[in-house]
């Protein structure tokens, strides 16, 4: 059965990182529902956070081939109930009062005001992001950009840190 | 006696001196500071600099020009599993790098160490479309291991470094490094520091020891197992850990193609060669065992057929280094992840002997069947032609510790089943990615490799002719390879389908040949035809008696076909004997 799986991929901050994953997706002829890319919380290590729509043994292949890269530290694979997943989504909509309502209803930020649109922020799950986007649409969405989903996870452990400090203690 | 003034010095001064060099001099003494003693390579604008400081170390770092810059990393590749050295090259930007690709692909599906060093345009240029610039990093991702970008002379030591350890540890495999020229031509203070540490890698891990005792459960348990090993035992080391752990247990044990060798073929408890056209006995009994014990290997296509049909009835345990491999085609009831050569061991401790004769004796009648009907007609053909497998059993009976490799095709199949393997690193062949032209290369490194073995190689007129230029190689280098060209006029493996699946069609698959004789003697190689099953031994002797290399072309039958076959997309237990 397909459903969705939120990767955490720690690497090296390296030139050619992102190609060096994405082909293993590729490869398999496996589609990136969401990706985002930032460096991690501990200085010098990059950290990728993708979204697949697969099954699950494809997944936890996938995931044992990107962490069979050299440069990448640790691969974790997620469901969407172990992480808090979050997306940010800019709207660039025609003024009007109907807006107004829909902003404070679905606690939007107004970004910019124009003469002939304003720019809204909502973050949120995607299906809330999609689902102001079918209530604008009405009063007519010049634009609209998302960020791709960030996570984190809902366990206290960091394992990434554990992990660390396990490959310290071998070396 | 000491002038106290030196000592002095010495105790108190933290900084080393090293010395000021050049970077294509620090790539060289880079590779020779890494244990190198040979590289194959092919210059060109972009790695002129390296080249340069080469001929100042031509006497501690031998290079072999080749042809063409594939057959460049096929003899790296040849020498490195003559050797389980890591074999070097050396080439030139854009289509020197992009004629690499074919090699690297061949060794990272055959887990084969090879480091590349290729030449790239200035960094100043990079990404301006320059004269023979490609972007080789990207082009190079997912046919290396690993693979990193050079732009500063002071790197170049540590990224050769980095590249000889990630090359050769773990499940090893290709590694490339691209030089700018400017980093080729800037100074940097040299010193070479071997690696053997780099957090994002794990080559090593330890055994679960656990998993051991629940393999030994099964182990114990099984009344049919049967342990199928592949190229991890040869790359590990671990040959005797095999043997001890076959000999206490007493299961009957199948070898894939690239597992050949690592158990001698007279061993009493090893039953054959496992895929498509493998042996019967472990095919056919696939379906009966109760246990299958993957040993350093991976469950290639090959291998398993249909997987879903492949050990049916049988619990799986799957000792592997690489963990990727765990799960991926077949589901290992019990993984054991790690180097065999650890592993093995653990797991024969715990193992308690028993009696198998029943199951052995069932292997043994397969194997009379397959003799019977397939083995004895074709090392001892009854009609008027020459075949493949009386070429091979001739030549096997001749070399008895000769090293073989083969190219791909038919001849490989052949090669492979009735060669006759003494010991460990005898066969070196072109499993997971089938490349032809990879045969004439590899032989030229294995020979290069280990030059105190005879190194034999089986070609078709096909496959001979996709690297023919390292004839050249071959005089130049004076390197005395064995070449046995099985002529026979067709691409032989595709006429095989032809045959068999398409209806006889045999589309583009005839070849209209060369004079091979014009062609040993342009390339100064002493030559042999031999078309008659009477002149068979004696051709083989005249090859063995004289030095050097030397091109015997057996004219075979033109139709001949290679069985035992599982055909495409069955179970490996519908193997078919003709």
């Amino acid at each position: 059965m397909q459903k969705d799986f939120i990767l955490v991929i720690f690497s090296e901050n390296k030139v050619g990182l992102l190609s060096q994953v994405t082909t293993v997706f590729t490869h398999r002829n496996m589609n990136i529902e969401s990706i985002t890319a930032s460096e991690s919380a501990i200085a010098g290590i990059h950290k990728l956070t993708i979204v697949v729509h697969d099954t699950e043994e494809r997944v936890s292949n996938l995931a044992k081939q990107i962490e069979k890269k050299v440069d990448v530290l640790k691969v974790f694979c997620y469901t969407p109930d172990e992480v808090v997943l979050q997306e940010l989504a800019l709207y660039k909509v025609q003024r009007g009062r109907n807006v107004e309502t829909l902003v404070r209803r679905h606690n939007v930020r107004i970004l910019e005001i124009h003469d002939d649109y304003i720019v809204l922020e909502k973050t949120g799950h995607r299906d809330e992001i999609r689902e102001l986007y079918r209530m604008l649409e009405p009063y007519g969405v010049y634009q609209i950009v998302c960020s791709g989903q960030v996570a984190i996870i809902k366990s206290r452990r960091e394992l990434l840190n554990e992990y660390l400090q396990q490959m310290e203690r071998e070396q | 006696m000491s002038t106290g003034f030196k000592d002095f010095k010495n105790e108190d001064s933290t900084e080393k001196v090293l010395p000021r060099i050049r970077g294509a001099e620090a790539a060289i003494r880079s590779i020779i500071d890494a244990g190198t003693e040979t590289v194959f390579g092919y210059p060109g604008g972009s790695i002129i600099p390296v080249y340069d400081a080469l001929y100042d170390y031509r006497d501690q770092l031998n290079h072999i020009l080749v042809r063409h810059e594939q057959c460049a990393v096929h003899a790296a590749q040849g020498y490195a599993r003559a050797t389980g050295r890591t074999g070097v090259c050396i080439v030139t930007s854009g289509p020197g790098a992009t004629n690499t690709v074919t090699g690297l692909a061949d060794a990272m599906r055959d887990s084969t160490p090879v480091v590349v060093i290729s030449g790239q345009v200035g960094s100043s240029a990079l990404g301006s479309d320059a004269f023979q610039e490609v972007n080789f990093i990207e082009i190079t991702q997912s046919v290396t291991k690993w693979n990193c970008q050079v732009r500063r002379p002071e790197d170049i030591a540590e990224a050769i470094a980095k590249a000889f350890y990630i090359a050769n540890t773990g499940r090893p495999g290709p590694v490339m490094i691209d030089f700018t020229k400017d980093a080729q031509v800037g100074m940097c203070d040299y010193e070479y520091k071997p690696v053997d540490f780099i957090r994002s890698y794990r080559p090593q891990v330890d055994i679960d020891r656990d998993a051991i005792r629940e393999a030994a459960q099964l182990i114990n348990l099984s009344r049919k197992p049967m342990i199928l090993f592949g190229q991890g035992v040869i790359l590990g080391g671990a040959e005797n850990e095999l043997r001890e752990f076959i000999e206490k247990s007493g299961i009957p044990a199948a070898s894939t193609l690239l597992g050949l060798s690592a158990l001698p073929s007279d061993h009493p408890l090893y039953v054959g060669m496992l895929g498509m056209h493998g042996n019967y006995g472990p095919n056919i009994k696939n379906r009966d065992c109760d246990l299958l014990i993957g040993v350093g290997m991976r469950f290639d296509d090959r291998v398993t057929s249909d997987p879903s049909q492949f050990g049916i009835n049988a619990k799986v345990i799957h000792l592997e280094i690489d963990p990727a491999e765990i799960n991926k085609v077949i589901y290992a009831d019990v993984a054991v992840q790690g180097d065999v050569k650890l592993s093995l061991p653990m797991l024969t401790e715990m193992i308690t002997p028993a009696d198998r004769k029943e199951w052995l004796d069932e292997f043994t009648t397969c194997r009379n069947i397959e003799q019977q009907e397939v083995v004895a007609h074709t090392i001892a053909p009854k009609g008027p032609h020459l075949r493949m497998g009386e070429v091979v059993d001739a030549v096997s009976r001749n070399f008895e510790d000769a090293i073989l490799v083969t190219d791909v095709g038919q001849q490989q199949m052949f090669a492979s089943r009735y060669f006759k393997y003494k010991r460990t690193r005898s066969l070196i062949t072109s499993g997971g990615l089938g490349t032809m032209g990879f045969g004439l290369p590899a032989a030229i490194g294995a020979k290069i490799g280990d030059p105190q073995r005879e190194v034999c190689l089986f070609v078709g007129d096909g496959g001979l002719q996709m690297s023919l230029q390292e004839l050249g190689t071959i005089y130049q280098s004076e390197v005395g390879v064995k070449i046995i060209l099985m002529n026979n006029g067709y691409l032989g493996m595709v006429r095989q389908w032809q045959e068999l699946f398409y209806d006889r069609r045999y589309s583009f698959t005839e070849l209209v040949n060369p004079d091979f004789e014009l062609i040993a003697r342009a390339n100064h190689i002493p030559y042999r035809l031999v078309e008659r099953h009477e002149d068979l031994e004696d051709a083989v002797r005249e090859m063995k008696e004289t030095p050097g290399a030397f091109i015997l072309e057996a004219r075979v039958e033109k139709e001949e076909n290679v069985f035992p076959m599982v055909p495409a997309g069955r179970a490996v237990h519908d193997v078919c004997l003709e």
